[in-house]
């Protein structure tokens, strides 16, 4: 087993971390920081389940080795609820009834969040497009979508 | 966790074909878009990777003095799409990158992994054909210069040497002046899925209806994406007019030789390849400034 020393932020956390080089960026997101809101599903880049953002874009963490993480920004849905109130994201996708069974959440929302924090305005069409990379089976796209176009409402 | 037995870390290019030279088993990851999943469903086991993502210069998109432009091979799709150079000069490269998986995935592949792994449904290669793109491979004597048609030796096959490095895709100003392009991908789904085929057509007008320059590409069509000469000349120093796209179409499908797979039937993709380059070569047309008459 190879391990290295890594060390990058979590949700505004420094953490110093041995990694395996066999990890991903899910894995030890899950099993080592405990940071379980950061969702397994099809661990191969299709359903964006494992989406987080590192320095400020979404990756699916799934097909991101772990190693790579080191120096980087990285922030998952666990950073997003501060000091007891949902962000404006979340807030979004509780008032629009955008949550089923909640296993694609977080990934919607992480990308909706970056979105968010870009500054940039979207069409109805480019939300969709940069929402495009997350699957929900509960097929409950309508009102993901007008949660995003809610959020990134100023 | 992936089946990795052995990781390094490459600095400089340099260093990558150093690795490369002492490591006979080894293999280059940048994205890993392509090769973790591979990892993952078995396909490659007890990986030696060496990573290419420590190497900011294949990274860089820029343009040269003489006006060629230059892609570095670690480019990510999402950074190709949005670069102002792209974006102004070659905007038809921008439209095919912006097809690639989702918005994920095109923050992690890059343009260089789309070309070495060889496939046919590459949603770059096929655009890089028709801009008659070079490669620059680097390795332990120096660089080579490779034309992308002749880099595709076969399915899964390119024309890379266990001890180079592609290090850039280059694009002349005489392949991208003045020329106007359109990429369709047929699939099943808008995003996230693999193209049944690919289709690309960039002209050149004169007198707003005369086609001075055509080139048709596709993908999936083939075992490797290719070029359609026979239906190039046919249009070449043609007016343009609904007859003459008829015409492109019928002689399109007469240079391909797609095959059934699950995804489609060879009959299916038969008739996407006549409809697609007519409907690529319409749109391309409007595009580099014709207007009909």
């Amino acid at each position: 087993m190879i391990v290295k020393k890594i060390s990058f932020q979590v949700n505004d956390r420094k953490v110093a971390l041995e990694v395996d080089v066999r990890a991903s960026l899910l894995d030890i997101l899950r099993d080592s920081l405990h940071l379980t809101g950061v969702k397994k599903g099809c661990s191969v880049g299709e359903c964006g389940a494992c989406t987080v953002l590192i320095d400020g874009e979404p990756y699916d963490s799934c097909i991101y080795l772990a190693v790579w993480a080191d120096g980087k920004d990285i922030n998952t849905i666990e950073g997003e609820y501060k000091e007891g109130k949902l962000s404006k994201v979340q807030q979004a996708f509780v008032d629009e009834g955008a949550v089923q069974c909640g296993f694609c959440t977080p990934g919607f929302i992480m990308s909706t969040t970056a979105m968010a924090q870009s500054g940039r305005k979207f069409t109805p069409a480019e939300i969709k497009r940069e929402l495009s990379g997350h699957m929900c089976r509960c097929t409950g796209y309508q009102n993901i979508i007008k949660a995003a176009q809610k959020a990134l409402e100023d | 966790m992936y089946d990795i037995v052995n990781y390094e870390e490459a600095r400089s290019v340099r260093e990558a074909i150093e690795l490369l030279r002492a490591n006979p088993g080894a293999r280059l990851i940048a994205g890993g878009s392509d090769l973790l999943i591979k990892m993952y469903n078995g396909k490659i086991t007890e990986a030696e990777l060496i990573s290419l993502r420590g190497i900011p210069s294949l990274k860089e998109i820029k343009m040269e003095a003489d006006g060629t432009i230059r892609i570095g091979s670690g480019a990510t799709f999402s950074r190709i799409f949005s670069h102002p150079v792209i974006q102004e000069h070659v905007p038809v490269l921008a439209e095919a990158v912006s097809k690639v998986g989702g918005p994920q995935i095109r923050n992690i592949g890059t343009i260089g992994g789309n070309i070495c792994n060889g496939v046919t449904s590459s949603d770059s290669a096929s655009t890089l054909l028709a801009l008659n793109a070079g490669l620059r491979l680097e390795g332990p004597d120096g660089t080579r210069l490779v034309d992308v048609q002749d880099f595709y030796l076969g399915p899964g096959k390119v024309d890379l040497r266990h001890e180079e490095v592609l290090t850039d895709i280059l694009i002349t100003r005489e392949n991208y002046q003045g020329f106007g392009g359109h990429y369709i991908k047929f699939a099943m789904r808008n995003a996230m899925d693999i193209a049944t085929l690919g289709c690309v057509a960039v002209c050149k007008i004169k007198d707003q209806k005369v086609i001075a320059d055509f080139r048709l590409a596709l993908g999936v069509a083939a075992p490797t994406p290719m070029r359609c000469p026979r239906t190039e000349e046919a249009v070449r120093g043609r007016v343009f007019s609904e007859e003459l796209l008829l015409e492109a179409g019928r002689t399109a499908v007469t240079e391909v030789n797609p095959r059934t797979s699950w995804r489609a039937t060879r009959e299916f993709r038969l008739q996407l390849v006549e409809e697609l380059s007519k409907r690529a070569f319409r749109q391309a047309f409007i595009n580099a400034g014709g207007v009909f008459s």
